[in-house]
């Protein structure tokens, strides 16, 4: 870790040192100094963890058999990529985040139109909004877990006496894609406002001169101008529904085909206490979620809110 | 192309603002009007409700002899321009003209035609595979005409079209905008701050004030004879000097000196049944440095002295500015000017006067000097109305 830090100062100096003055270095120097507690800290609390984990990933190691400890290269990885539950796992995973992000961002853009149209009581709308997302998950699990409790949940009366929703996988499947949905939309919200504010009014005025109804004004104007907020919330909503956890945990503990890839990590690592496998998976996770980030930044150009506009 | 008639049309917004109270502007078919006024007199407003973007508080707008009150925006067949440009950024320079034809869904070859002619009139062919946000702000502008002229709409509607632009390419582009609306004949209002543009632009200007029409005429008609004070210190640049001015037995007693009426403004002031206490305007230009003008006008004017505090050489004229003692001329209108010009509560500006002199004057920077001006030029308001007391409408 030590090592990082150290190897990089010289190759930025050195990069440097042609066009930057004498007070330039300096400066950079006491900058580099000025953010490296907080790099180091940062590298300790997140960089160390991934590394272990790498680092267990390739063992056998399950404390159960502490003694049968031994580096085994990339076999961990050939046993969970060839293993059947892992596969469906990422099936359920993978189709928790695309239905539960799509209708996210339907619903999402509804409400975040409302937001931002509202003249009266902004603020309250607003702070209304937005109580799904301040209560803590699990809290809210438990009470979407009572709701289809048969004979005493609210839900579960609604949908009729005699059905267990949480005990089949399609019902259960909607069950946990409607709380997540109920849970993270105003987050969405939240960001496709932040991107309203980017398409000037006179865009729309103009599009109205021009000849647009509403729905052209949204969809050939709005759309794309909003474009790059757009992105930036489907890749934060993504990376963050494919880690989805505490729901499935809650509502159905993973049974009926529900468990979603975290699951099976939470299975092998802590209730198996296999730490090898556990490891190979939340590895083959982070993969996932790098692999997702890197189709939205380099093949959609997605770019972080307000970094450089002019490039589309 | 059509007549555009706004009937006693009404602005309230919602949150109770008056911004347009009853005004009455009838535009003819293919006449260039000019809306000006100080910021927040509801040009902007004015030009909105025409185009539909707001909505009309009361009263009536005809375009065509159709009533249109109702009308969405994209049904009255107008095309705006507006001061951002609104290009859309995601959109190229041909994209962006097309987009009206596009929405009307005429066919590609007509698309192609329209948008090919609308940028060789506007020198835009080079750029048509370019987005505008790699544009200059001249060629954003033209870009922007470009968008309004390709579906030949009724009428153009411009607010502050060139207020972005540099002060030379504003020039060039205020000329283009002239010619463009002579050639292709089509109905234009246009609002603007400046007083170049307005002059020169219309045929007609309305000068607004707190969303009242102030006067309606054409540019030369309003300076030569502007209804009241608010429109006399309005349009002119320098503007018009304000003085109180006493009436007496047919003499005006000014800080300038006392001075004789000449018949016409006598006439005037009386059929006016002008009070005591008065306002004179005298317009820069009709100052003179009195060495430069002969007997005959030397007695038809009148003469005073006074200290040059600045000149300023301009080549083909200079500018005198001197002060007057006690000479602080008050009116609401000439608060509301003083406001819109950002010199309200700057000490001196009341009795300042500016005077503009032929370049061959020998005055100089600080010292003192004999001055002339046309008495037979003076205008005199009511200081209570500031209604113009010698206006005649001829
Ligand atoms: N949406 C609105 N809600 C309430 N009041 C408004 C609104 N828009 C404008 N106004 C008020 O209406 C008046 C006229 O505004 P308008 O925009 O027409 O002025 P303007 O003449 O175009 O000024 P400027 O030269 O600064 O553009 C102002 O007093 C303004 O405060
Ligand atoms: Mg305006």
């Amino acid at each position: 870790m030590s090592q990082t830090t150290e190897a990089a100062r010289p190759a930025t100096t050195h990069r440097a040192k042609p066009v930057l003055s004498e007070g330039k270095r300096a400066e950079r120097r006491l900058g580099l100094l000025l953010c490296a507690p907080a790099a180091i800290v940062m590298l300790a609390v997140t960089g160390w963890p991934i590394i272990y984990s790498v680092w267990l990933s390739l063992q056998r190691y399950d404390l159960r058999f502490p003694d049968k400890q031994e580096f085994v290269g990339l076999a961990n990885y050939g046993t969970v990529l060839s293993n059947g539950y892992w596969w469906t796992a990422f099936g359920t995973t993978a189709l928790i985040t695309v239905v539960s992000v799509a209708i996210e961002l339907v619903l999402g853009m509804a409400l975040a139109l409302i937001m931002h149209r509202t003249l009266v009581g902004r603020g309250l709308v607003r702070t209304v909004s937005l109580i799904p997302y301040g209560i803590v998950t699990v809290v809210a699990a438990f009470s979407w877990k009572f709701a289809w409790t048969p004979d005493t949940g609210y839900l579960a009366k609604l949908v009729g006496p005699d059905t267990a929703v949480l005990t089949e996988k399609l019902p259960a499947l909607s069950a946990i894609i409607l709380a997540e949905v109920w849970k993270t939309t105003p987050f969405m919200a939240l960001l496709l406002m932040a991107g309203l504010a980017l398409v000037p009014d006179d865009l729309l005025k103009a599009a109205s001169m021009d000849g647009a109804g509403p729905w052209q004004r949204f969809t050939k104007v709005m759309l794309p101008v909003m474009k790059p907020a757009i992105l930036v919330a489907l890749l934060f909503r993504t990376l963050d529904a494919f880690r989805i956890f505490d729901n499935i945990f809650i509502l159905t503990g993973g049974s009926q085909g529900t468990g979603s890839v975290s699951m099976q990590t939470y299975d092998n690592l802590i209730r198996g206490l296999n730490l090898g496998i556990g490891s190979t998976m939340s590895v083959l996770i982070f993969i996932a979620v790098a692999i997702v980030a890197f189709v939205f930044i380099k093949v959609f150009g997605t770019a972080a809110p307000g970094s450089d506009p002019g490039r589309r | 192309m059509a007549e555009i008639v706004l009937d006693k049309v009404t602005k309230r917004y919602a949150d109770g603002a008056l911004a347009v109270s009853d005004v009455n502007i009838e535009i003819a078919d293919g006449e260039f009007v000019i809306l000006v006024g100080p910021s927040g007199c509801g040009k902007s407003t004015t030009l909105n409700m025409i185009a539909g973007l707001e909505d009309i508080t009361g009263g009536e707008l005809r375009i065509g002899g159709v009533r249109m009150n109702e009308k969405a925006p994209k049904d009255r067949d107008i095309a705006m321009v507006f001061q951002s440009y609104a290009l859309y950024p995601h959109m190229t320079v041909r994209e962006n003209m097309a987009f009206p034809l596009r929405l009307a869904k005429v066919d590609n070859a007509t698309v192609t035609r329209k948008v090919e002619e609308a940028a060789a009139i506007l020198d835009l062919k080079a750029h048509l595979d370019r987005k505008p946000a790699n544009l200059s702000g001249g060629q954003r502008q033209r870009v922007a005409m470009g968008r309004a002229i390709v579906r030949s709409p009724k009428a153009f509607l411009m607010d502050e079209p060139l207020s972005n632009l540099d002060a030379k390419l504003r020039g060039q582009m205020r000329t283009s905008v002239s010619r463009l609306q002579k050639q292709l004949g089509t109905t234009t209002v246009y609002v603007t701050h400046d007083q170049t543009e307005a002059m020169t632009l219309g045929d007609r200007v309305v000068v607004l004030r707190g969303g009242l029409v102030q006067q309606i005429g054409a540019p030369q008609f309003l300076y030569d004879h502007p209804a009241n004070l608010f429109v006399a210190g309005f349009i002119g640049a320098p503007a018009m000097n304000f003085l109180p001015a006493t009436l007496e037995n047919g003499s005006l007693s000014t800080p300038l000196g006392t001075v004789a009426l000449t018949d016409r403004v006598r006439r005037a002031a009386e059929a006016a049944d002008a009070p005591r206490e008065v306002i004179m305007g005298v317009r820069p230009e009709h100052f003179e440095d009195a060495s430069l003008v002969d007997a005959a006008a030397l007695d038809r004017g009148a003469s005073f002295d006074a200290q040059v505090e600045v000149l300023e050489s301009m080549g083909a004229e200079k500018f005198a500015y001197f002060s007057v003692e006690g000479g602080e001329a008050h009116a609401s209108d000439l608060a509301d000017l003083a406001a819109d010009a950002g010199s309200a509560g700057v000490p001196d500006t009341g009795s300042q006067v500016v005077t503009r002199l032929s370049a061959a004057s020998a005055v100089a920077e600080g010292q003192p000097a004999k001055f002339w001006f046309d008495t037979d030029k003076v205008q005199l308001f009511d200081p209570a109305s500031g209604a113009n007391l010698t206006y005649s409408a001829d």
